[in-house]
């Protein structure tokens, strides 16, 4: 592939390999989801790749700390797996198999992790956003120097909740960031035919926060700028950062996107967070081998997945009624046995 | 014993509990400097300070979502809706969020925040203003739901509520705030999910919760003078639902009537009579019948206003159809 040129605007690049095996990892692991989608093996077609988006997963999660909360929206399997994520419990979630996160009630799009701070990806566009202000609301008052998270993509940049959301941050001088992934797209519907104003940190700029816009395609320029945001906000000004990119595929796996010329496509693709790092450190020095080697790396860890997640057992029915309420609560009855018990008659 | 109002009593919960337990704060609209649109916060500022009390802009979906937020991440929100006809404005929040959190995640976190607001007719306040709203909630699995009748059980259900594990919806009743009692608050509290039993009867059973408990026991009292006994059941908490008690009643007396001031379609006691007519069936000797609001908006003008929901009169005239 012919990479641009990279051009590093500011910062360092000596993390540059650590960012790049982190990319590699994610969107390994995303083709290792189509892979399971395409032989049967997902739970749905619910199934949402962050396929050219990895740079904004890998450098914002690269400016986060351990006890920093976040939540996603439907296509964040990339920000999880950047914060930690155990790719094999993933893959059995996006699975519905037990051995998921969250023993396969969650799947793809409600996928979380306390243990990580990931209070859940979210199936509703926007619906994970305010969830952030009340961590940083609870983050500010117990003084744990925690930041909270939101990642969205462009299309709940036309959604309230996300300004009534930044508005409080701001107004309570909350340790929130807002990251706004712009991958063009909000389903099939293209971020200039949503809205008028597409230059979308001003919006937050508005609201009293720090807004910047960073180019996707330099992983090591989103990393700096989400630093700056983040560090900004763990010293109670709050922020947003839009970081452009394209979605490589289309909205969900059966999408084929015919609403995009192959033209448009084929330009969105060479704007290759991946490539361009890689064409960076090959500059650096680094070899071919080198790289090729961990990319090696990564298809082997995630290949694992996929055996895992299809060797691991689906849920026992029995499960179906648990975790409605608290461990000790009554579980509703099941329908079968209510019909059996009301039609026994003496 | 003390002598005090339904408002009082709900102010006296939220005082109680916030000095116990210093995770649980209070969010919403008005809450704070200007006390609570109908008072109950009144005054808990000055002890409790504007972090506890935290005002907020007019923006009720993120009101909740951030009340979401607070509870995964340990604190015991108290989330104030000013109206539960706002209540659609925070559905995302409030039945995609917070009442699936728990089971989605498989059973990681849940959410313990208590989602304070008020309904109901009796203020002449409109359409927009004077809704009961409980069946949108209790169709969700996930949500508790209480509905306090008497100023004992709103400081004794909110106190309670404040210790669950799980979102709780708590629906007071505008028209009850100035309803004045004499309570005592040490003694000991209802068994929560419990439905109480207000009045014995043999001639039928009338089951209801909220502001119509009082409807139906003046219904009951007039027809006592006329030789009609009726059982009344206030069931408290529609989430959890306690049937025993109902079934319990119902079984030996074989005729049931459900008052609700919710719209009679596919409301509260549409489900409240589908239970009875499923589960007791062989005892009863004549249909359930449902009470509800009319299938209608709420006016402002106070004569269609008060013909719109269920009335005492209603309550008794429905019984001597019935005992006919």
């Amino acid at each position: 592939m012919n990479a641009p040129k990279p051009h590093i605007a500011t910062g360092s690049n000596a993390d540059l390999l650590g960012l790049y095996r982190q990319m590699r990892r994610v969107r390994t692991f995303e083709e290792r989801v189509g892979e399971l989608f395409v032989r049967g093996l997902s739970a749905g077609s619910m199934l949402h790749l962050s396929i050219g988006e990895e740079s904004a997963a890998v450098g914002v999660c690269a400016a986060m700390k351990d006890g920093d909360t976040f939540t996603t929206h439907h296509r964040g399997h990339g920000i999880f797996l950047a914060r930690g994520a155990d790719p094999e419990r993933m893959m059995a979630e996006i699975a519905g198999k037990q051995t998921g996160y969250c023993h396969g009630k969650g799947g793809s799009m409600h996928i979380a992790d306390m243990g990580l701070g990931h209070l859940g990806a979210n199936a509703i566009v926007g619906g994970g956003i305010p969830a952030v202000v009340g961590a940083a609301l609870v983050a500010q008052q117990r003084r744990t120097g925690a930041v909270s998270i939101a990642f969205f993509g462009d299309g709940a940049m036309q959604q309230g909740i996300l300004y009534e959301s930044m508005n409080m941050a701001a107004l309570w001088d909350l340790p929130t960031v807002f990251v706004c992934i712009n991958n063009q797209y909000g389903m099939g519907t293209r971020i200039d035919q949503a809205t008028k104003a597409t230059a979308l940190h001003e919006r937050a700029v508005a609201f009293g926060l720090n807004g910047e816009t960073v180019d996707g395609l330099d992983v090591v320029a989103v990393r700096d700028a989400a630093q700056r945001i983040v560090d900004a906000a763990r010293g109670g000004t709050p922020g947003f950062l839009a970081i452009d990119c394209y979605r490589f595929f289309g909205h969900a796996r059966k999408d084929k996107s015919p609403y995009r010329s192959p033209g448009e496509e084929e330009e969105g693709r060479r704007k290759d967070p991946i490539a361009f790092a890689r064409a960076a450190l090959v500059d650096a020095g680094h070899g071919e081998a080198e790289l090729d080697a961990i990319d090696a790396a990564a298809a082997a860890e995630m290949d694992a997945t996929i055996d895992f997640a299809d060797l691991s057992e689906e849920p026992p029915l029995s499960s179906m009624f648990r975790d409605v309420f608290a461990v000790g609560e009554p579980e509703p009855e099941p329908l079968a046995d209510r019909i059996d018990r009301v039609l026994a008659r003496d | 014993m003390a002598q005090m109002t339904y408002r009082d009593a709900l102010r006296k919960a939220l005082h109680d509990a916030m000095t116990e337990d210093e995770d649980v704060f209070v969010i919403g609209e008005e809450v704070g400097r200007y006390g609570g649109a109908y008072g109950v916060t009144k005054g808990l500022i000055d002890e409790f300070g504007p972090e506890r009390l935290r005002d907020t802009p007019i923006s009720e979906p993120a009101i909740v979502g951030t009340a979401v937020g607070a509870a995964m991440a340990g604190m015991r929100p108290v989330a104030e809706l000013m109206y539960v006809d706002f209540i659609g404005m925070t559905m995302d929040q409030l039945c995609n969020q917070a009442a699936k959190i728990r089971y989605m995640f498989g059973g990681q976190i849940g959410v313990p925040m208590v989602l304070r607001t008020q309904g109901g007719t009796g203020r002449s306040a409109g359409a927009q203003h004077s809704q009961s709203l409980e069946a949108y909630v209790m169709h969700t699995p996930g949500l508790r739901l209480v509905m306090p009748g008497t100023v004992y059980d709103a400081y004794h259900l909110l106190r309670q509520a404040l210790r669950q594990p799980d979102p709780v919806v708590f629906i007071e009743h505008k028209a009850l705030y100035a309803m004045s009692d004499e309570v005592d608050l040490d003694a000991p509290p209802p068994d929560w999910g419990r439905a109480v039993v207000r009045r014995t009867g043999s001639d039928l059973v009338i089951v209801t919760y909220s502001r119509q408990v009082h409807y139906v026991m003046q219904a009951a009292e007039a027809l006592a003078g006329q030789g009609i006994e009726a059982t009344v059941i206030d069931l408290r908490t529609l989430n959890p639902l306690d049937f025993e008690t109902i079934r319990a009643a119902v079984e030996p007396i074989g005729r049931a009537m459900v008052v609700s001031e919710g719209p009679l379609t596919a409301g509260v006691a549409a489900e409240l009579s589908a239970r009875i007519t499923e589960e007791c069936f062989d005892f009863l000797h004549d249909p359930v019948i449902r009470v509800a609001g009319e299938d209608v908006p709420i006016s402002v003008s106070t004569a269609l206003e008060a013909a719109s929901v269920p009335s005492a009169d209603l309550v008794a005239e429905t019984a001597r159809k019935m005992l006919v």
